[in-house]
């Protein structure tokens, strides 16, 4: 056990190192860092040594009863301020044990795939060391053992998410993005600051074990307290996870490299928010009203961002809208009580959604840096690997049997529709969202791969696969989207539910209470599949009428609905609605220039005010 | 014997202070500085601490008002001539925040704070004093602090030379 | 017969306020300096009184490890005044009044 200090250790070493090796690119003339391998070795291998602490984590636990597999180790104590005590501590549970193998062994494949796809840049060790310090930042997130611990891991995802969107910092939208990105996570932040702070109020303590073990005895079940701080913590996963009405940063951080968005956002941070509820839920199961908003928002979320996904024609936006929506998805789980599919989901998705964008930076690769697929289309017979990889990402997502999103989603689906907390509702807008699902990635995959090539012919003579760094973790990555769900093969099918069952003692409370309800109408349980695989299969084939067989539908539809295509186009306004906040900036900023007048710069007005302040507070406590 | 020796270096340490701040010239300003630290380390000896006695004259009287009066001499200043103060409500206000800082803490002393005044005292014979005891407690309880104390000193001088450099 | 505590405190508060005094009262930067040290001193001189009636030594560590941060910081803040002084020509502190808004 005590190999979990080496798995966020080691990326931090790397981003100290690779740190260091930017810094001195300064003084070589060319672009090329030449220290170049030495990056990638140190870049890779940092968080390759942490995968493999992972997996020897993972099975220790194994070995450990079932019912004892929660193993806390504490680093050192940190703040020791009277009552508030704070350590640098870890929890490792298979909950957490989960999340650092995806963490760990995803950002590994996506790191491997850099090497190849950052090759040209400039700024290659820069790259390096923002990534190795997110993955150290994503690591302490999701290992820490108390709130402050999970914060610090909170912020840090976020600012290295800021850094890497802004990579490309020259390029003005490239800029623009990582800040509304950095803003609008703020927001969400402060909602998270504020549920902590509560917490600590209410508990005395930030500690989970502390916090979740006291907290049937100090909340009220439904009460306004936990109502109150479950909201809070949620709106902060709100904003980290892209969740309406804070996802608007995620698709504009389709700015930065390819394989950021394949990592940050797609298969970790955004996934934080996920991972916070999940480990809170012990008190969110005590407030009813904040599940009920989770779900809701969750497939409210999914079904909007399928729609607007349906008619972009930026390869990676299409993605992004993708990730937003099957965000969406893991909240609906989480909201209704299932914890374990929303988990499970998360674990899939991180397989497929990065699987997809780094398929995607392969085609961008190949075109030398296209986005439009309108631009695209033929490209089979050009890059055959990056074809079959694409394939079986978008047969994950779509939700086709045998493939991991398949069992994943239908979970999802399935205790949406049969928990206590679900609602018939929340399942049909699943089942819709699952059919524009399969329907929009299956037109991007037209689009890009199939039908005839609408590529420049300047683009289309230079069209190349990708070098072996980048090919072999799709192919791993393609793998895992199929095999990745069938250690969640549920009861109905005849499997044993392996994730479920590891995952079972982390979330005794939920568990009882969604198991109860699906041990009924298992009939019920094959009627809802077949139903979403009929609906999935009629998503593709409408997919396939409209971009290979009959191009001129889609024309004629958009022409025909003219308004619903550009609301839907235009991302719904949203991005426009948020300029009455200027507005709003702009009586603020009246009435600063009011409060200016008190900075007078005038050193000794300055020290004034403090000596007439330390006075006040002497005056008051000697009149207590 | 011991009220009479304090008392003559409270008033001392007090009209040497009042002097710094009024004086027009900075030099004489810094030389009174130095008597009023002269007499503090007298205090000091009164009150069983003979190292901190001993260096505070070295290092304070005898190191940092040195450097003082090596920059009064490099900026060349000699009596200030600034003109008529045109912030009158500042010296007002100051004047007036100052006094009744002055009565608050005197009040505390006197009176006590979040309950009552602190009456604890040690028998001076079994105290310890001198040099041994204090080395001891600074390299063991207070090892952190010690060895953070001279990294501090290096980035002062690190910092002290970089900013006052006349061409980086 | 050993003086009281309070003494040195009182006496200690005085020299404090006299510095106090002298900061929002002068413009020249180098007395407004000297004041500070002087500030510093008061609350050396009451950390020594209060450990000797405690009995404990930990308030002469404090006040040791205080004198090095005042000789640091007395490094440095000459060092800002030389800059200043090389930039406007003046130690009056009213000149330097750029930081605001």
């Amino acid at each position: 056990m005590n190999y979990v200090y080496f798995v966020p250790l080691f990326p931090l070493i790397g981003f100290l190192i690779n740190g260091l090796l930017a810094l001195a690119r300064k003084s070589y003339s060319d672009g090329k860092h030449p220290l170049k391998s030495l990056v990638s070795w140190i870049g890779c291998t940092s968080v390759g040594l942490s995968f493999l602490a992972s997996i020897a984590i993972f099975f220790e636990l194994l070995a450990l009863p079932a019912g004892e597999r929660v193993v806390q180790k504490i680093a050192f104590p940190w703040i020791l301020s009277g009552k508030f005590h704070i350590d640098v501590g870890f929890l490792l549970d298979p909950l957490s044990s989960v999340m650092i193998l995806v963490v760990s062994g995803v950002g590994f494949f996506i790191h491997v795939y850099s090497t190849g796809y950052m090759a040209e840049d400039k700024g290659y060790a820069r790259y390096f060391s923002y990534l190795n310090l997110f993955t150290f930042f994503m690591l302490m997130l999701v290992l820490s053992n108390n709130f402050l611990l999970l914060y610090v891991g909170w912020e840090g995802v976020g600012l290295c998410s800021y850094l890497l969107i802004g990579f490309w910092y020259e390029k003005k939208s490239a800029a623009d993005a990582g800040k509304k990105a950095f803003i609008v996570n703020r927001i969400g932040d402060f909602g998270f600051a504020l549920g902590v702070m509560l917490i600590f109020w209410t508990f005395g303590s930030l500690n989970f074990s502390h916090v979740f073990e006291n907290a049937p005895h100090v909340l009220a079940l439904g009460g306004g307290l936990v109502t109150a701080i479950t909201l809070l913590l949620f709106l902060g996963a709100i904003g980290k996870s892209a969740q309406i009405p804070l996802y608007i940063w995620l698709p504009d951080a389709m700015e930065g490299p390819t394989p950021v968005s394949a990592l940050i956002h797609a298969a970790t941070m955004v996934t934080a928010g996920v991972y916070m509820v999940a480990r809170c839920h012990a008190l969110f199961l005590l407030a009813p009203v904040t599940m009920g908003v989770v779900a809701v928002i969750g497939a409210a979320t999914a079904i909007y961002a399928a729609s607007i996904g349906l008619v972009q024609n930026d390869i990676k936006r299409v993605l992004a809208y993708s990730t937003i929506s099957q965000l969406g998805y893991m909240f609906l789980a989480c909201g209704v009580g299932a914890f374990t599919a929303g988990i499970f989901h998360l674990m899939t998705h991180a397989f497929f959604k990065a699987l997809l964008f780094l398929a995607a930076g392969s085609v961008m690769h190949a075109l030398a840096g296209e986005l439009n697929m309108q631009k695209m289309g033929g490209l089979k017979k050009y890059i055959p690997i990056t074809f079959w990889c694409f394939l079986a990402g978008t047969l994950a997502i779509s939700g086709i049997p045998l493939f991991s999103g398949f069992f994943s989603k239908d979970e999802i689906l399935w205790k949406a529709f049969s928990s206590p907390h679900g609602h018939f509702l929340l399942w049909l807008i699943g089942v819709a969202t699952a059919a524009l699902t399969a329907f929009y990635m299956f037109r991007l995959f037209f689009m890009t791969f199939l039908g005839k090539s609408r590529m420049d012919p300047q683009v289309e003579s230079h069209v190349h696969e990708s070098p072996k760094s980048m090919t072999i973790p799709l192919m791993v990555l393609a793998v895992l989207s199929v095999i990745g769900g069938y250690s969640g093969i549920p009861h109905s099918l005849g499997g044993s539910n392996r994730f479920e069952g590891f995952l079972s003692s982390v979330f005794e409370h939920g568990h009882s209470e969604t198991q109860a309800a699906a041990y009924h109408a298992v009939s019920t349980e094959y009627l809802l599949m077949i139903i979403s695989i009929v609906v999935v299969v009629i998503g593709i084939l409408v997919a396939h009428r409209f971009y290979i067989q009959n191009l001129n539908i889609p024309k004629r539809l958009a022409i025909k609905y003219k308004f619903p295509y550009r609301v839907l186009f235009n991302k719904y306004y949203v991005d426009e609605l948020y300029a009455i906040a200027n507005g709003i900036a702009s009586v603020v900023k009246g009435l600063g220039v009011l409060i200016r007048k008190t900075q007078t710069g005038y050193l000794r007005n300055y020290a004034l005010s403090l000596i007439f302040g330390a006075m006040l507070i002497l005056v008051y406590y000697i009149f207590r | 014997m011991e009220i009479l020796i304090f008392s003559i270096l409270a008033i001392v340490a007090v009209v040497c202070s009042i002097m710094v701040i009024c004086q027009k010239n900075p030099v004489a300003s810094a030389l009174f500085l130095i008597a009023t630290m002269v007499s503090l380390a007298m205090l000091f000896l009164l009150l069983n601490a003979p190292f901190l006695a001993v260096i505070q004259i070295i290092v304070y009287a005898g190191a940092i008002m040195v450097l003082f009066l090596f920059v009064i001499m490099l900026l060349n200043l000699r009596r200030d001539e600034f003109g008529p103060e045109k912030r009158r409500a500042q010296r007002f206000f100051g004047i007036l925040f100052v006094f009744l800082l002055l009565i608050g803490m005197v009040t505390v002393i006197e009176v006590g704070i979040f309950g009552s005044k602190s009456t604890e005292t040690v028998s001076e014979a079994t105290a310890p004093a001198g040099v041994e005891p204090l080395a001891q407690l600074l390299f063991t309880k207070y090892l952190f602090p010690f060895e953070l104390a001279s990294v501090l000193l290096l980035v002062a001088i690190v910092g002290a030379v970089v900013m006052a450099k006349r061409r980086l | 017969m050993m003086v009281s505590s309070s003494a040195y405190l009182i006496l200690s508060a005085t020299i404090f306020t006299i510095g106090v005094l002298g900061f929002l009262v002068r413009r020249n930067v180098l007395v407004m300096f000297m004041s500070i040290e002087l500030m510093l001193n008061a609350v050396n001189l009451a950390f020594v009184a209060l450990s000797r009636q405690l009995g404990s030594l930990d308030g002469q560590v404090v006040v040791f490890l205080v004198m090095t941060v005042a000789a640091a910081e007395a490094a440095v803040g000459l060092a800002i005044i030389i800059c200043l002084f090389r930039n406007k020509k003046s130690v009056n502190v009213d000149d330097f009044n750029l930081m605001k808004w």
